[in-house]
């Protein structure tokens, strides 16, 4: 889960890593309070800075310096509402001014091929740190973190070492990056970015902006994570389908798909673009995911979040029963499609294999529903799926 | 032979007395597995009865169990929350192989349980958030359904559970020497390097199925692997082109980010390694048949 750099600011606070004052506005009036209060610990000046979760705010105009709290408050009106890359900004965070005399760049992240963590670190901050790794390598400092030992003293110095800071910014940026890796460790992240990490005229280090991801599946250790959710951004049928405890992904294509497996699912969704090539182009209009071992309620529960999307014009059920019993998905598809009733009637291609499959088929058959289509292959199913689709 | 896992194998179960623990365990023995303990702090000195008339004792600890039956692999069930702890436990009492089912595992637990292990130097881990791997008609460490397919001469590797099923009941009639699911987070204990070098050194192995997803560049590096080390050949099968970008489908690992990790350069890096890439399971499916039917020719 991604954080607002507002949010990644507060967890950067908890953890002592140094950071200005910053508070959050969703109405150009609440900016200009907060640029009165914030803006007088550094001469009137602020930063507006638009709270959304992609790259590329400053060049987008969603990063203004305000000198008075009456030019924070028109840069605010221009922001919000802003459409920055496909995010709409509801949100500014009114940050203290700074005097920059330098910008570094600091990340810790997962190294999946190595299966510890990464530090990365640069004296050239503040510009596309992907950019600078393919222009100029060396410019860029990538240090192996043992996740067992983390950055103590001696890590942080091999890491601003390698990134050539003089002995003098060294010695200050070093007890940074260990306050950097509490949070890392300490919120369970799987991202901690800082770009950029200044140096004012002052001679003090300063985190500027956060980018911080949590690991979902760590929030039993963390209770006060879930209050971090961007609920308003969530897709409603994301949410619902959330709430019954279904891994969904809403995507805008027009057959419904439900599997158990995530990779069979990511295959039914390519499968089934494949063959909508020949039908005008059908896409799969969502990722569900029942998972192993689902009852017949869960079935049902999918195939209701599938339904309640108008997008959706054909359905296909692609189950290989490992755990999953087929006849527990018949039944779900039964009984979902009784509640239903007459008023739907968009077809559903089902196609079962594995555990149970001749009591499931044998469901399906006997109550031998108008809408229900039983075919013998994923290929063969994901092509009547998106011809029925592509029919509608 | 097989790889990982064999006839030989003496299998413990970690989590044995919970629902999913006792459902898997009676599935295990049912397939023939020599399931010889179980591991209950709590329930240590008991005995859980399976169907078909096995007696299968519980231990207080790995070290125990391990001493007292001469186990040398545990599968672990336990819940998320306590999963790290059950495995460190078994990567302490020094067991070869463990392997991790539970799903939800946080990624912390996994990458300081992983460089413990890797320190240690006793113990590979499969998992987390697997199905484990099986040796058909040997044994069956997980939770893989036995009854898809017999044993064979094709090794299978992948990160999907389901994909796992599929891909066994498409090519049944051949078998499998092992299959073994590594899981799809974004660290896991065997990958699919390890899994490729092994069955290259399996003399039981002709061909080996190599299944992948969008996420990570786990399939590139195994790539470049088997253009310099594999010599069998290798069919691949990548899900999640139709996956949008930043969105995580499913598996915790599954994400594509900005241009990497996306499926269509998993392919292109197997194709030039010379992994023929099977646009769907089927497809994949019907390659590695015809690479059987010419190696039986």
């Amino acid at each position: 889960m991604d954080l607002f750099e507002y949010q990644a600011r507060d967890v950067f606070e908890k953890h002592g890593v140094p950071v200005l004052a910053g508070a959050v506005a969703t109405t150009p009036e609440q900016a200009r309070a907060a640029a009165e209060e914030i803006g007088a610990k550094s001469g009137g000046v602020t930063v507006v800075k638009a709270q959304v979760k992609t790259g590329g705010r400053g060049k987008a105009g969603g990063v203004k310096v305000a000198k008075s709290a009456e030019e924070a408050e028109q840069l605010a009106a221009q922001i919000l509402g802003m459409d920055i890359k496909g995010h709409t900004v509801k949100t500014v965070m009114i940050a203290q001014g700074a005097r920059i005399a330098e910008e570094y760049y600091f990340s810790i992240l997962l190294d999946r091929a190595n299966r510890t963590y990464l530090a990365m670190c640069s004296k050239e901050g503040g510009m596309d740190i992907e950019q600078l790794a393919v222009e100029r390598p060396d410019a860029l400092a990538r240090v192996a973190v043992d996740p067992n030992v983390g950055i103590d003293d001696a890590k942080a110095r091999e890491i601003v070492e390698q990134a050539g800071f003089d002995a003098k910014t060294a010695a200050k940026i070093e007890p940074v990056l260990k306050t950097l890796w509490a949070v890392y460790r300490d919120e369970d992240a799987t991202l901690v970015e800082v770009n950029p990490l200044v140096r004012t005229e002052d001679g003090d280090i300063v985190a500027l902006d956060g980018k911080v991801s949590l690991d979902a599946n760590a929030f039993f250790r963390h209770p006060e994570h879930e209050a971090l959710e961007d609920k308003a951004e969530t897709d409603p049928l994301e949410a619902a389908a959330k709430e019954k405890d279904l891994n969904y992904v809403k995507l805008d294509g027009s057959v419904g798909i439900i599997g158990n497996g995530a990779g069979l699912v990511m295959s039914t969704l390519d499968v089934v673009a494949y063959a909508g090539e020949e039908f005008g182009g059908q896409k799969p209009a969502n990722f569900l995911d029942i998972g192993g071992g689902a009852s017949a309620q869960v079935m049902a529960d999918g195939l209701h979040i599938i339904l309640s999307d108008p997008q959706v014009k054909s359905v296909f059920v692609n189950v290989f029963g490992g755990i999953t019993a087929c006849d527990a998905v018949a039944n779900g598809i039964v009984g979902a499609l009784d509640a239903l009733g007459d008023e739907e009637d968009r077809p559903l291609v089902v196609r079962l294999d594995g555990n149970n499959v001749e009591e499931g088929r044998r469901i399906l058959a006997e109550r031998n529903h108008p809408r229900v289509i039983i075919e013998a292959t994923m290929d063969g199913a994901a092509r009547r799926a998106a011809e029925l689709a592509s029919q509608a | 032979m097989a790889i990982f896992l064999t006839a030989d194998s003496k299998v413990i179960v970690q989590g044995m007395t919970g629902s999913e623990g006792i459902k898997h365990t009676q599935r295990m023995l049912r397939s023939g597995t020599d399931v010889v303990g179980g591991v209950n702090p709590r329930k240590a000195g008991t005995t859980v009865e399976f169907e078909g008339g096995t007696t299968v004792p519980v231990f207080g600890s790995v070290a125990e169990a391990m001493a007292a039956t001469g186990a040398d692999v545990s599968v672990i069930f336990v819940p998320a929350a306590f999963t790290k702890a059950a495995a460190l436990e078994a990567v302490d009492a020094g067991i070869p192989l463990a392997v991790v089912i539970t799903e939800g595992v946080a990624v912390k637990d996994t990458a300081e349980l992983y460089n413990y292990a890797k320190d240690k130097g006793t113990t590979r881990i499969i998992g987390p958030n697997c199905p484990g791997l099986i040796s058909p008609g040997a044994a069956n460490a997980g939770i893989i359904p036995a009854d898809i397919s017999g044993p064979g001469r094709i090794g299978l590797v992948s990160k999907s559970g389901t994909l796992t099923y599929q891909m066994m009941y498409e090519l049944r009639d051949f078998g499998f020497s092992t299959g073994v699911g590594i899981g799809g987070d974004p660290i896991i204990g065997t990958t699919h390097i390890d899994c490729l070098e092994a069955f290259q050194n399996d003399p039981d192995t002709d061909a080996i199925v190599m299944i992948g997803e969008i996420g990570g560049d786990a399939e590139e590096r195994a790539a470049a692997y088997i253009k310099d080390h594999v010599t069998k050949p290798v069919v691949g099968y990548v899900a999640g082109f139709t996956a949008p970008e930043g969105k995580t489908m499913g598996h915790a690992g599954a994400i594509v980010s900005g241009s990497s990790g996306t499926a269509q350069a998993k392919k292109d890096a197997l194709e030039a390694a010379g992994v023929k890439v099977g646009k769907t399971p089927s497809e994949a499916a019907q390659l590695m048949r015809e690479i059987m039917q010419s190696l039986q020719a």
